[in-house]
């Protein structure tokens, strides 16, 4: 039976099998219908068209976890960025696991999806929030309709999180193949200021397929500053479908890191509606083996005097792709838009494939846009140069990687988070610099 | 002097009629309107071919009318029922073996009030004109010149007459009938277009040129262009086009190919200016263009375009980079007012060693109109050190146009080096300013700026193009202040 048939099909059977309030059941049930109308994307799809899901589709998941699987902590220590103080939010297969995580909060709000979708002190927040800026494509339709368990934050007005969040997703591979759906709210009101850390992570060599949906409000004079580890097993496709709703001189920023998984596709939606708004998307892109990434990102200025500055570097080695299709919409409101997009990618093999598609859709006239994209290599001379004073082959080709990547780098805020990156790059490059960028 | 004010200006934009809409009247003999596999038989038939370009022109049909109209490009129009139109319209009195003093006086005075009077061109700039008017090439002038030096320069319709074997070989070997849509289209009911070919070696003495014009009312024009530079030569070749102004939307279907041997160049200029519609947004026409052009070694393609015309454009003039070393060039510059919609742009595809193209495109946005640069660069995994430099500039004038860029970078080579950047900004307020008080008022400011921000494009002209194409911009921005 096909993926998209199955998943239809077992709806009924999974709303039996949680606790819904009647608000939550109508979602559901709109989202299935809108899932069964649009289906899975194909390449046919205008922004699909240099990713293909078919190698995905046609493993056989299991819908439904049938054991919990049980991970002693220092077994999986290494994902965690153990020397940063924070919350933690864990999940294994897809459900919460209580002993890994540690959430004992006081003033804001980090909670499970489970409990924001069934308990009724929830329901104010959940009603103006939750599924309001998710659009309706296949995969978020399908998200919606099965979403059950994620992280659920919430900062009141004037607070800061007094230390950032970390949300980390582990896949053990009891079953051959599993689905997960993941689904966070992320609501920041005004005055506030909150770090996120997330991550997804396959533990076995079994299929793992995430499709995640992430909703961010940030309210006036917030401060949201997101940032996502993907450094996923080559059996680990995820979707990361990412939304987030700006309010006057909020700052929104959301950093993908993208080392490795079978096909990643980050879809980033950010709409602008105040003024004095800066969105930043940054993103380093490093691959090897068949990995594929695709950056897909959507900035929508609605109203006058916004910002918005996009910065993916790209570096592709063997037979890895790289797709960034960014996207910029400035209406007709919205002059005074200064957006910026800039997209650069290093190809280090014969094998490997950078598509890039830098969009402007531009209806204001009294607006500063721009977008760049370069395609390339590593400059010879620089690499010469640094050899003729002894520095190994290796060695300097990291440095120079480095100092390509260095300016979205450097703009992680985090150093415990900035560390570990760094010592991520390292080790894939295979080299040992001995200093921290 | 009274301040010209941003009312002067729109009133003025307002009352301004399109320069050449004017409808001459001629007898022509027009099919009914319609299209079947009879009709392209009968276009066959009427024109004399031979069985195999007959037989080719119905498969063309054939594989039409299983395509389905394409979509996606960034413009809106109802589509054109494809079943109103006539297909073959060509003035009366056309006779293969006129000569020009056979030309019907009134067909002439049209080409006077255009400008291009032949006799004047014909002396004075020593261009030689391929006119067509409603599909029917009237008169080909320099003919004698150009055949000294080998070089065939004449209508397609001709061409399939004369040197079947030239046409046979290279037509639709470039843009093939299965290309897409509008291509598909013109290939089974092309009624004319021009014929060039260059032999071995040989460098055109002078700049052939051809002028398009829509006619008779309800048309559709579908010319084809098949331009061979044979090993080693050079033709520089200019394309103009206008329509009369009409209430009813025409459309305009064109295939060029262009097929650049080894160590040849083609230049290919086009003027394009065909009936935008009126302020309205009623009327225009519908402008849907497949240019396609090959590279082999050492060969060398450049496109130039200023489009101001048409109330739809859809053209991306796409050069193949096969051989190694060869060179492909676009610069565009298009020009959008009232309800005019363009998508234009180009493909560079490297598949040669060494291949480099260079993409210019300026486009200018006033009033209601959207404009979109939509651009492909691929390097395929076999065209080492590929080199791609790509600029993309927008203007806006005023808040409700647009400007929109969509380019494809598709690489699969690591020595391949591509750089693209895009801009979009709106003429600024000093810099008005500052030519006013100099004593230049704001039109002419701003026709100064344009010309400043199009200067790369225009230079590439040949110099009688330049001038025109310098027109027509101020022309069609005329009252767009922003």
């Amino acid at each position: 039976m096909e993926l998209k048939e199955k998943l239809v099909s077992s709806f009924l059977a999974f709303e039996a099998e949680v606790d819904t309030t009647n608000d939550i059941h109508d979602i559901r049930t709109e989202a299935i219908k809108s899932f069964e109308k649009y289906g899975f994307p194909t390449k046919k799809l205008e922004a699909w068209k240099y990713t293909s899901l078919n190698s995905v589709l046609k493993n056989d998941f299991s819908l439904f976890p049938k054991k919990e699987a049980v991970i002693e902590f220092k077994d999986v220590k290494q994902y965690f960025i153990s020397d940063l103080d924070s919350y933690k939010i864990v999940f294994i297969d897809g459900v919460y696991s209580s002993h890994l995580s540690g959430t004992t909060h006081d003033k804001i709000d980090v909670c499970l999806m489970s409990s924001a979708l069934t308990q009724d002190r929830f329901k104010a927040v959940i009603d103006v929030y939750y599924n309001k800026i998710a659009k309706e494509d296949g995969l978020v339709s399908l998200n919606t309709a099965y979403a059950r368990e994620g992280a659920y934050i919430y900062i009141p007005k004037n607070t800061a999180a007094d230390k950032p969040i970390q949300i980390i997703h582990f896949a053990t591979g009891l079953e051959q193949a599993s689905m997960l759906q993941p689904r966070n709210l992320i609501v920041a009101e005004d005055n506030t200021e909150v770090t996120i850390i997330e991550r997804h992570q396959n533990l076995s060599d079994k299929k793992v397929f995430t499709n995640s949906v992430t909703e961010i409000y940030t309210g006036k004079n917030a401060h949201v500053d997101y940032y996502k580890i993907q450094n996923d097993t080559d059996t680990a496709t995820l979707i990361d479908n990412t939304f987030a709703e700006q309010h006057s001189n909020s700052l929104c920023s959301v950093h993908t890191f993208a080392f490795g998984g079978e096909i990643t596709r980050n879809n980033l939606n950010f709409f602008q509606k105040g003024q004095g708004i800066d969105s930043i998307l940054n993103g380093v892109t490093i691959l090897e083996g068949k990995a594929h990434v695709d950056h897909n990102t959507l900035v929508e200025h609605q109203q006058p005097n916004c910002e918005s500055h996009q910065d993916y570097k790209g570096i592709f080695d063997e037979k890895s792709t790289g797709v960034f299709n960014g996207k910029i919409i400035v209406d007709q409101e919205a002059q005074k838009t200064n957006a910026f997009q800039s997209n650069n990618n290093i190809l280090l093999s014969d094998k490997a494939t950078v598509n890039s598609k830098p969009q402007l859709e531009i209806f204001a006239d009294d607006v500063k846009c721009s977008h760049g994209c370069t395609i390339g290599q590593l400059d010879e001379s620089a690499l010469f140069y640094m050899r003729s004073r002894g520095i190994a082959p290796k060695e300097a080709k990291a440095l120079l990687m480095y100092a390509f990547a260095n300016n979205v780098l450097e703009t992680v805020k985090v150093p415990q988070l900035k560390t570990r990156i760094n010592k991520i790059i390292a080790k894939k490059l295979g080299v040992n610099l001995g200093f921290d960028l | 002097m009274s301040k010209f004010t941003e009312d002067d200006l729109k009133k003025e934009l307002e009352t301004k009629e399109y320069e050449y809409g004017f409808y001459t009247d001629i007898e022509s003999d027009t099919f009914p309107i319609g299209l079947s596999e009879e009709v392209v038989v009968a276009i066959s038939k009427k024109k004399n071919e031979p069985q195999w370009m007959t037989d080719w022109r119905v498969d063309a049909f054939r594989i039409w009318s299983e395509m389905e109209e394409p979509e996606w490009a960034n413009v809106k129009y109802s589509k054109p029922d494809f079943q109103a139109i006539s297909y073959y319209s060509a003035p009366k009195k056309a006779d293969p073996n006129k000569t020009l003093d056979d030309v019907d006086p009134e067909l002439l005075a049209t080409f006077e009030k255009l400008g291009i009077s032949l006799d004047e061109q014909k002396k004075l700039s020593g261009v030689a004109v391929d006119v067509v008017v409603d599909s029917v090439s009237v008169a080909t002038t320099f003919k004698k010149t150009l055949n000294e030096k080998g070089i065939i320069f004449c209508s397609i319709s001709e061409a399939i007459q004369e040197h079947p074997e030239l046409v046979k070989k290279y037509i639709g070997s470039i843009v093939p009938k299965t290309d897409n849509f509008y291509a598909a289209l013109n290939s089974a009911v092309f009624t004319d277009g021009s014929f060039c070919y260059i032999p071995k070696g040989v460098k055109c003495p002078m700049e052939l040129s051809t002028y398009f014009r829509i006619n008779q009312g309800g048309t559709g024009q579908f010319e084809r262009t098949l331009l061979v530079a044979d090993k080693g030569s050079y033709v520089s070749y200019l394309e103009g086009c206008t329509a009369p102004s009409r209430d009813e939307n025409q459309l305009h279907a064109a295939v060029v190919e262009l097929i650049a041997m080894d160590d040849a160049e083609i230049k290919y200029s086009t003027v394009q200016n065909w009936f935008p519609g009126d302020k309205e947004g009623k009327g225009g026409v519908f402008n849907f263009v497949t240019k396609r052009g090959l590279c082999e070694t050492n060969a060398k393609i450049s496109w130039t375009q200023v489009e101001t015309g048409s109330a739809v454009t859809w053209k991306y003039p796409s050069c193949i980079l096969k051989g190694a070393n060869s060179v492909g060039e676009f610069y565009s510059i298009a020009v959008t007012n009232n309800y005019q919609q363009a998508d234009t742009g180009t493909k560079m595809v490297h598949l040669g060693k060494n291949s480099k193209s260079t993409i210019i495109s300026k486009g200018i946005s006033a009033g209601k109109s959207q404009n979109s640069y939509r651009g492909l660069v691929q390097i395929s995994p076999r065209a080492e050190n590929a080199r791609n430099f790509s600029q993309c500039d927008s203007l806006l004038m005023g808040n409700e146009c647009g400007a929109h860029t969509f380019p494809y970078i598709e690489a699969k080579n690591k020595s391949a080096i591509i750089e693209h950047e895009a801009t979009t900004s709106k003429i600024g307020e000093d810099q008005i300013f500052y030519c006013n008080q100099r004593g230049i008022d704001t039109e002419k400011a701003i026709a100064l700026i344009v010309n400043g921000f199009s200067k790369e494009v225009l230079n590439k002209l040949p110099m009688e193009f330049a001038v025109e194409a310098q027109k027509l911009l101020e022309i069609s921005l005329e009252g767009s202040v922003g």
